[in-house]
């Protein structure tokens, strides 16, 4: 008898809540060459037998590609890392090294390539940063932001109107008319929406540089946090219409 | 560590190519010729490959094949449009097309190995050594399933396949080593039976790839056809003859056809003969170059459509790409190359030989693998976003298509239903909502201990590796215990299928060292496996539940190193299960004989 999968969401795809033992062992192996077992202090080979050592689960994105927790990333910077990074985990340099090198240098490339991935993106590096400090899934919005219900109720009903409507009558030249000044106003909706993310991010770099411990700070903190948090789910939202419209006028 | 050759294993041509003094050089036979036909033909006296093959095209269609690679890692359902065109005959057994020469019936992997295995010789023969390691190109825009039939033909030639690497990338290493630019660079492959556009970044020795797309489904074969179905129909006009009921005649048609299309490339008009069935006579006309673009440009245009995707999914317009790299047979076309123009708006870069850059590449990437290169890293991206069937055949997708690979998910599974003790999962790649538009790749069972609903947390880690290729691991995260998966391939051959053809490959051709001792490998990592779980269940009980999750655990490890290609590192995995099994089976031992001793008189064992 077949079942169907029923996947969880979890908050990462790489950041599963490790088993306790797994934990245990995955810090140990840090700290631990899983080789000769001489204790690692290099950052990605053992001193004494120089293999390759693998990345601990628990290391989050940023310290994976050696960056504090920054919201503002100097692109070409972050590029730099990934390659040197590259050079040294892909799988092409341990062809010749034995298995468990192998094995290990394929799963790094892989956290790797997807810590670079994630901290690229601007949008995707906030949202990783937010699960990070809140430890919470990122929310997925299935219903406007306030501000923007009654503009997305109307804006549904056009869309019902023109998906019924002949393409090439009158009626749907117009309708297509309004659907396109409307996905225009919403583009730049969500422009002013990552203006104003931007700034979070420099406000919480500031904080962040400034480390200081203060309960002033801290209310700082969880402002950023919650307004990012809702802007973003905001910004997902807007997003995700913007692209359905361009895909049915398209 | 041994020489690996590069081998560009192409629909229409293959080659092979391997680094000398820091440059990548093509192999060419006695003749001075670099490539080989991809053609394989029975005769009266065997198998044989390559030029010889190809003049038996139209003297022995029925058992002459060509194009081989068009069927690869694909289901007869897939291929059904095109069967009128070829002469020999296809069918399919548990999912793979089966082709059919003289008594026997060949896998395309089977007969993929047999041009292999000539590449091989070509190789041994002009280097004066064995050779048992290749990297092995393949249209980027591959599947799994497809990848891995491309590999299996690695195994049954004796050749262990290191790597399987993209085809405009592989150029680009080429191009990269020649230029040595830094930029954006669009390679547009268009050789035979295939079509790839590949964009990349080039920056202090990264060949980094933003992304690809093609359609693996589109080449000069079909411009070909364009052809044919002309010529087909003037010949039944004016004389009364279905030529598509003579085999041998067709094969001359569509040979002519594409000779007539490679003379437009340079002449604006050419003339065409055919001689016809039952002594009727010849057919002639004229071509004009005007005419075959007019043709033709449809099928062309159909490049235009991936060009756009890959351009967007980059984040760029053809004003950000600096250079055009134009690989493949068919791109000596004229109209090709006024496309691409037209598209990318700036003339292509034509100084490669179009034919060679390839097996080039691939020679560049087996160095870098031996460690011969080292300032070069290519970065590659998974073509086709990977996914899982979820609920109401929809597919949820796990790695998004352009992904640098290697790349991973994870993904946690539970039950729904009390004492629930299986999970089906399905595996699909593809880029549609539904499940049935995409392509499925493999399916399995994931085991669960029985409890209640929602409780059971298994951790199921899809793993795309450097080849393009799919690896499942599964692990209990209530006991962190690794689950290992038997993945039941949808299009393909199954492991146990692969390793009778390599046994077989064996009964025609010369020994090879490194497939055999894979088998053997294969085998005995199997009885090992076999004693071991028989050991657990005799004397399981006589150590504690630590040293038996470890034996666990070295067992799936085993089981699953055995699914690989390399005999070392299943070797390894052997020596370390038969480490931690050591005291069991002392204890075993001990357990037999004790057994053994059991009822027998004193006198009888001293
Ligand atoms: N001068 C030419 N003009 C047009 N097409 C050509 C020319 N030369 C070769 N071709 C076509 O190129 C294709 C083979 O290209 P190739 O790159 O060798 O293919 P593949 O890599 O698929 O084996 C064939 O369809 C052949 O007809
Ligand atoms: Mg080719």
């Amino acid at each position: 008898m077949g079942y169907t999968p029923c996947p969880l969401l979890l908050m990462d795809n790489q950041q599963s809540p490790p088993h306790p033992d797994t934990r245990r062992q995955l810090q140990m192996a840090r700290s631990m060459c899983w080789h000769c077992q001489s204790e690692v202090t290099g950052e990605y080979f053992c001193d004494r037998c120089v293999k390759v050592q693998p990345v601990s689960k628990e290391t989050d994105y940023f310290t994976c590609l050696g960056f504090p927790r920054r919201l503002m990333l100097d692109p070409q910077k972050l590029e730099a890392k990934f390659y040197e990074l590259s050079r040294t985990f892909h799988p092409d340099f341990y062809q010749t090294k034995s298995a468990d090198e192998q094995t290990i240098s394929l799963s790094n490339a892989a956290v790797l390539n997807t810590a670079y991935r994630t901290l690229r993106d601007s949008i995707q590096r906030a949202e990783y940063l937010l699960a990070l400090e809140t430890g919470s899934v990122k929310d997925i919005r299935t219903s406007p932001p306030a501000d923007l219900f009654e503009e997305i109720l109307d804006l549904q009903d056009t869309l019902e109107e023109y998906r019924a409507s002949e393409r090439d009558s009158e009626q749907g030249h117009r309708l297509r008319a309004t659907l396109q000044t409307e996905q225009e106003a919403l583009e730049r909706r969500k422009e002013g929406m990552e203006a104003q993310l931007r700034q979070l991010f420099a406000d919480w770099d500031k904080l962040q540089d400034a480390g200081e411990a203060t309960s002033l700070a801290r209310v700082e903190r969880d402002r950023i946090l919650k307004q990012m948090r809702d802007l973003l789910s905001n910004r997902t939202y807007v997003n995700n219409i913007v692209n359905d419209l361009a895909a049915t006028i398209a | 560590m041994a020489r690996i050759v590069g081998i560009d294993l192409g629909t229409t041509n293959s080659l092979v190519a391997y680094m000398k003094d820091g440059q990548p050089c093509v192999v060419p036979d006695r003749n001075g010729r670099t490539m080989v036909p991809s053609v394989v033909a029975l005769t009266d006296n065997g198998l044989i490959v390559g030029d010889s093959a190809k003049e038996h095209l139209t003297r022995n269609p029925e058992r002459t094949v060509y194009s081989v690679k068009r069927f690869m890692g694909k289901g007869l359902a897939d291929v059904q449009d095109e069967l009128v065109y070829f002469p020999y005959h296809i069918t399919e057994t548990g999912g793979v097309i089966r082709i059919r020469l003289g008594q026997k019936s060949y896998s395309p992997p089977q007969v993929s190995a047999m041009i292999l295995k000539e590449l091989k010789l070509r190789a041994e023969a002009s280097l004066g050594e064995s050779i048992t390691k290749a990297v092995i190109t393949v249209p980027a825009y591959f599947n799994d399933s497809q990848r891995q039939a491309t590999k299996d033909a690695g195994l049954i030639a004796g050749l262990e396949v290191l790597r399987i690497i993209n085809e405009p990338t592989a150029a680009s290493l080429a191009y990269g080593l020649q230029q040595k630019t830094q930029g954006t660079i669009a390679v547009y492959d268009f050789g035979g039976g295939t079509f790839d556009i590949s964009i990349l970044k080039l920056k202090d020795g990264i060949f980094e790839v933003l992304a690809t797309s093609g359609d693996t489904h589109l080449g000069g074969d079909d411009l070909d056809r364009v052809l044919v179905d002309l010529f087909i129909g003037d010949i039944r006009d004016r004389y009364g003859i279905d030529v598509d009921r003579y085999p041998d005649h067709m094969q001359t048609v569509r040979l002519e056809a594409e000779r007539a299309k490679i003379r437009l490339s340079d002449e604006l008009k050419t003339e065409i003969t055919i001689e016809l069935p039952e002594d009727k006579g010849r057919f002639t006309r004229e071509l004009t170059r005007d005419q075959l673009e007019f043709l033709v440009a449809g099928i062309i245009e159909r490049t235009l459509a991936p060009c756009r995707i890959a351009l967007k999914d980059a984040g760029l317009t053809p004003k950000g790409i600096d250079e055009v790299v134009l690989v493949g047979g068919s791109t000596r076309m004229p109209l090709v190359r006024q496309q691409v123009e037209a598209l990318f708006g700036k003339q292509p870069h034509c100084h490669l030989n179009p034919d060679e850059v390839v097996a080039l590449g691939a020679a560049v990437q087996a160095d870098i693998l031996s460690g011969g290169t080292t300032d070069m890293l290519l970065l590659d991206v998974t073509p086709l976003s990977l996914g899982i069937e979820t609920m109401g055949g929809v597919m949820s997708s796990l790695i998004r298509r352009n992904t640098t690979i290697p790349a991973s998910a994870k993904e946690m599974f539970t039950t729904y239903v009390d004492g629930q003790t299986g999970v089906d999962i399905h595996i699909l790649q593809g880029e549609r909502e539904l499940v049935k538009d995409n392509r499925s790749l493999a399916q399995f069972r994931l085991k669960v201990p029985p409890l209640p609903a929602g409780v059971p947390r298994i951790e199921v880690t899809f793993l795309i590796d450097a080849n393009g290729i799919l690896n499942v691991t599964a692990t209990d995260m209530r006991t962190a215990k690794s689950q290992s998966i038997e993945v039941k391939p949808s299009y393909g051959l199954s492991d146990t299928e692969v390793e009778r053809m390599i046994e077989d490959s064996f009964k025609f051709a010369a020994e090879d060292v490194t497939a055999r001792k894979l088998i053997e490998a294969r085998l005995d990592a199997e009885a090992l496996i076999k004693t071991t779980d028989k050991s657990l269940v005799d004397a399981g009980h006589l150590i504690t539940e630590e040293d038996a999750d470890g034996i666990r655990t070295s067992l799936s490890q085993l089981s699953i190193a055995k699914n690989g290609t390399d005999p070392r590192v299943i070797r390894a995995h052997m020596a370390e299960l038969e480490q931690t099994a050591k005291h069991l089976n002392v204890l075993m031992l001990d357990h037999s004989l004790k057994k053994s001793l059991h009822g027998k008189k004193v006198s009888e064992v001293s």
